[in-house]
C-alpha cells in the first residue's frame, strides 16, 4: 500500500462531494484570510498612529493654554487676563535656571488664513506664527528653499515657509521659493517649502503655513494669548523632568495655586506614544482573537464534514476493511482528505488575506505582519490533522461486520 | 483431498499428525452480542473443520447464525470466545494490522448485496485488494484482467458496476474476492439477489474455481447451491445440527426439516 494509493483514495474522496468539499474549504479560507487582514488591519494603524505621533517628535512637550482642552487657546476671544499663555510666559520658561533639561521653548500662535497668489487661491488649515526653533522642535525641516531666521522674527519680516500642499494649490509645478503670496491681505515672500510630512489620515499635515510670531500677530492674530508653546527636550529620556521643570515655572507665571486645576496642559509626545501603542496592540489582539475564533469555527466545519464523511461512507470502509485495508490505510486516506482540505483553504486564505491587504480598509493601509501568514497556515494545517484525527480514528478503528451493516 | 472431516468434527487429537493443517478450524466457538438479559446468542460452540479443496455449503434459516459464523471465520468479526485457527494460525491472537493482512491474503468474501465500490470501475474494484497488498500498478492491472476474464467480464472491466446487471455484479465481486488467491473463498448467500440464470453463471464461476483447487464456503438456503457443493453443514440456532457429505445424485437437504436423522432437528 503506497502512499501515493492513500492519497489517491483521498482525492477520490474529496473530488466525489465537490460542494461539500468547497464550501469546509471556504470556512478555513474565510478564517485564515480574516486572521492575516484584522492583524493587518491592527497592525497598519498602529504603525499609523505610530508615525504620526514620531513625527511631531518623542522629545518634545505642548503646552496648551486655557481650561477648554488644547483647542480653546486657538484664536484670541478665550483670553482671561494673566492667565493665559504669552510670549512673557514663554520667555521665562526659556531664561529660567531651573530648566536644565529643556533645549529649545516655542511659542507659537495658530490661524486659519487664505492665501492667493494670480488668481489661485488655497485656505491654509494651520498658520503657524512662531520661532524658527519650531522646525525642529516640530521635525518638520525644509525640504526646499531656506528657513527664516531670528532675525526675521526681529524684524517681524513678511516671510513664510509653507507646506507641499499649499504650495502645489498655489504655484501647481512652478517653484514657490521667491514668489510673493497674499496671505490674509497681506503680502509675504515665500523663502522655503517644506518636506512633505506624508498624511495623517485624519488632516493634512502638509496644509501649512509657517511665518515669524511677530508677522503673524501683527498682521493676522493680533498680540493675544499663545496658542501654544512647544518645549524640546534635551533627549527623550529627560522628557519627564523637563515636564516637571517647566510645571513649576508655569504654576509660578499663571499664579496657579490648586494644581489640580491649571489654565494649561502638557501634552507629552512619549507618553502619548507609549499609550496609543499600548492601546493599538490590544486593538491587535482583539481583532487576532476575533479572527482566531473564526478559524476555530472553521476547523470545526472540517470535523463536522469528516465526521459526516465517515458516517455516511461507513459501508465503504466496511467493503475496504474486508479486501484487507489496515487501520493506517483508512486513517490515512481520510487524514489526508482533511489534511488536503484544510491546506487548500489555508492557502487560498493566505492569498486572500494577502490581496484584501492592498485594499485601505476603513482609512487605514493594512501592514500584514509575516508571522500572522505563518501562524494562521499552521494553524489550519494543525486544524485539518487535530480536527481530522478524531472521525479518522473512529473509521480506522470499526471491526468491518460493524461498519458493513451501515448502508 | 483428504478423507471428510464430518465423521471427526473433534479434530484436536488429528491434527498434530497431519503434515497440512486444515483451512478452517473452529473450536467450540461462541458469538454472543449485547450483555445481561439482552444478550443474543447468535452462535452457540461451534466446532468445525474445512480442508483444502473441500467444498462446503453451509444451510440453515435466516436468523440461525449462519452469516454471523461466516463473517467470524472470513476474519470480518471476532468470536467471543472459543478457538479459530486458519491454516493453523489462531486469529485470536492476531493484532488489527495482523488481520487485515489475513483478511487481504488468505480470505476472499463475496456478499450477497456484492459490495463492490460505486466510485469505481469494476477493474477497479477488483483491483483493490490488491492495492491493498502493494502490489505494483502493472501487476495489479494484469492480474485483475486475468481473473475478469475467467468469470466472462473482460469487456466490462472500464464500466461503472452499477451500469453491470445483479448476475454480473456478483461475478464481479468473485472476481474481487479471487483477485489475491486466497486459500479460501466464503460466499454469504451469493444468490440471493440473482435470477435463476445468474444464479448459474455465478455456481458455474465457483466451480470452476473448485476445480482449480479452491476452498469454498458458501452460506445459503437454497437448495440448488448447496446441490453443487460436496459437503453441506446445516446450523440452527447457532449450532451445527446436521454435516454430510452429499453421496452422487443424492437431493440437497431442504432448509427446512434436515432430515430425520439428525438429533432434535425437527421443526417445534
Amino acid at each position: 500500500m503506497s502512499a501515493w494509493e492513500v492519497f489517491r483514495f483521498a482525492f477520490g474522496g474529496i473530488a466525489t462531494n465537490r460542494l461539500r468539499s468547497a464550501l469546509t474549504t471556504l470556512g478555513i479560507l474565510i478564517g485564515v484570510g480574516a486572521v492575516i487582514l484584522l492583524v493587518a488591519v491592527g497592525n497598519g494603524s498602529a504603525q499609523q498612529i505610530q508615525q504620526n505621533i514620531e513625527r511631531l517628535g518623542t522629545n518634545t512637550l505642548t503646552v496648551y493654554g486655557g481650561r477648554f482642552g488644547p483647542r480653546a487657546g486657538t484664536g484670541t476671544g478665550l483670553s482671561s487676563q494673566h492667565q493665559d499663555l504669552t510670549v512673557q510666559v514663554a520667555a521665562a520658561i526659556a531664561n529660567s535656571d531651573m530648566t536644565a533639561h529643556v533645549k529649545s521653548v516655542t511659542p507659537e500662535v495658530t490661524t486659519q488664513a487664505t492665501a492667493t497668489y494670480q488668481g489661485a487661491s488655497h485656505t491654509i488649515s494651520q498658520l503657524i506664527g512662531t520661532y524658527p526653533s519650531y522646525f525642529e522642535a516640530a521635525n518638520s525641516p525644509v525640504g526646499r528653499g531656506t528657513y527664516f531666521t531670528n532675525s526675521d522674527v526681529l524684524d517681524a519680516r513678511k516671510v513664510v515657509v509653507v507646506g507641499e500642499t499649499v504650495a502645489e494649490d498655489l504655484f501647481g509645478e512652478a517653484s514657490p521659493i521667491g514668489k510673493q503670496i497674499t496671505i490674509g491681505g497681506v503680502l509675504f515672500r515665500v523663502v522655503g517649502v517644506l518636506e512633505d510630512k506624508g498624511s495623517t489620515g485624519f488632516q493634512d499635515a502638509n496644509d501649512i503655513a509657517v511665518a515669524p510670531l511677530s508677522t503673524v500677530q501683527q498682521t493676522l492674530t493680533g498680540y493675544g494669548a499663545l496658542s501654544a508653546i512647544v518645549v524640546q527636550a534635551t533627549s527623550s529620556d529627560s522628557v519627564d523632568v523637563a515636564q516637571t521643570e517647566i510645571t513649576a515655572i508655569l504654576n509660578e507665571e499663571l499664579g496657579v495655586t490648586d494644581s489640580s486645576t491649571t489654565p494649561y496642559q502638557i501634552l507629552n509626545q512619549a507618553q502619548l506614544l507609549s499609550a496609543s501603542t499600548e492601546t493599538t496592540r490590544t486593538f491587535t489582539v482583539l481583532l487576532g482573537v476575533v479572527a482566531g475564533l473564526s478559524l476555530l469555527v472553521g476547523g470545526i466545519g472540517i470535523t463536522n464534514i469528516m465526521l459526516v464523511a465517515v458516517t455516511e461512507r461507513t459501508h465503504e470502509i466496511g467493503i475496504r476493511k474486508a479486501v484487507g485495508a489496515g487501520r493506517g490505510a483508512i486513517l490515512g486516506q481520510f487524514l489526508i482528505e482533511a489534511t488536503m482540505l484544510s491546506l487548500v483553504g489555508g492557502a487560498l486564505g493566505v492569498v486572500a488575506g494577502i490581496v484584501g491587504s492592498n485594499f485601505t480598509i476603513v482609512g487605514v493601509k493594512p501592514v500584514i505582519a509575516p508571522a500572522s501568514i505563518g501562524l494562521a497556515f499552521g494553524v489550519s494545517v494543525a486544524i485539518g490533522l487535530f480536527f481530522g484525527s478524531y472521525p479518522a480514528s473512529r473509521a480506522a478503528s470499526l471491526l468491518p461486520v460493524e461498519a458493513l451493516r451501515h448502508e | 483431498m483428504r478423507a471428510p472431516a464430518a465423521e471427526t468434527p473433534e479434530a484436536e487429537d488429528a491434527e498434530a499428525r497431519r503434515p497440512e493443517p486444515p483451512v478452517i478450524d473452529l473450536r467450540d466457538v461462541h458469538k454472543v452480542y449485547g450483555e445481561g438479559t439482552t444478550a443474543v446468542h447468535a452462535v452457540r460452540g461451534v466446532t468445525l473443520t474445512v480442508d483444502r479443496g473441500d467444498y462446503v455449503a453451509v444451510m440453515g434459516a435466516s436468523g440461525s447464525g449462519k452469516s454471523t459464523l461466516m463473517h467470524i471465520v472470513g476474519c470480518l468479526d471476532v468470536p467471543t470466545s472459543g478457538r479459530y485457527l486458519l491454516e493453523g494460525i489462531d486469529v485470536s491472537e492476531l493484532d488489527e494490522s495482523q488481520l487485515a493482512l489475513v483478511r487481504n491474503r488468505k480470505v476472499g468474501f463475496v456478499f450477497q448485496s456484492f459490495n463492490l465500490l460505486p466510485r469505481m470501475t469494476t477493474l477497479q474494484n477488483v483491483e483493490l485488494p490488491l492495492t491493498y497488498a502493494g502490489v505494483r500498478r502493472s501487476e495489479r492491472r494484469r492480474r485483475a484482467l486475468a481473473v475478469l476474464e475467467r468469470v466472462g467480464l473482460l469487456d466490462v472491466a472500464e464500466r461503472a458496476p452499477r451500469t453491470l446487471s445483479g448476475g454480473q455484479q456478483q461475478r464481479a465481486a468473485v472476481a474481487r474476492a479471487l483477485v489475491t488467491s486466497p486459500s479460501l473463498l466464503l460466499a454469504d448467500e451469493p444468490t440471493g439477489n440473482l435470477d435463476s440464470e445468474a444464479t448459474r453463471e455465478l455456481l458455474a464461476a465457483l466451480d470452476r474455481s473448485h476445480a482449480r483447487g479452491g476452498t469454498i464456503v458458501v452460506v445459503t438456503h437454497e437448495p440448488e447451491v448447496a446441490a453443487h457443493a460436496r459437503r453441506v453443514v446445516t446450523i440452527r440456532d447457532g449450532r451445527v445440527i446436521d454435516d454430510r457429505v452429499r453421496t452422487r445424485g443424492a437431493q440437497p437437504p431442504s432448509t427446512e426439516g434436515v432430515g430425520p436423522s439428525s438429533d432434535g432437528a425437527a421443526e417445534p
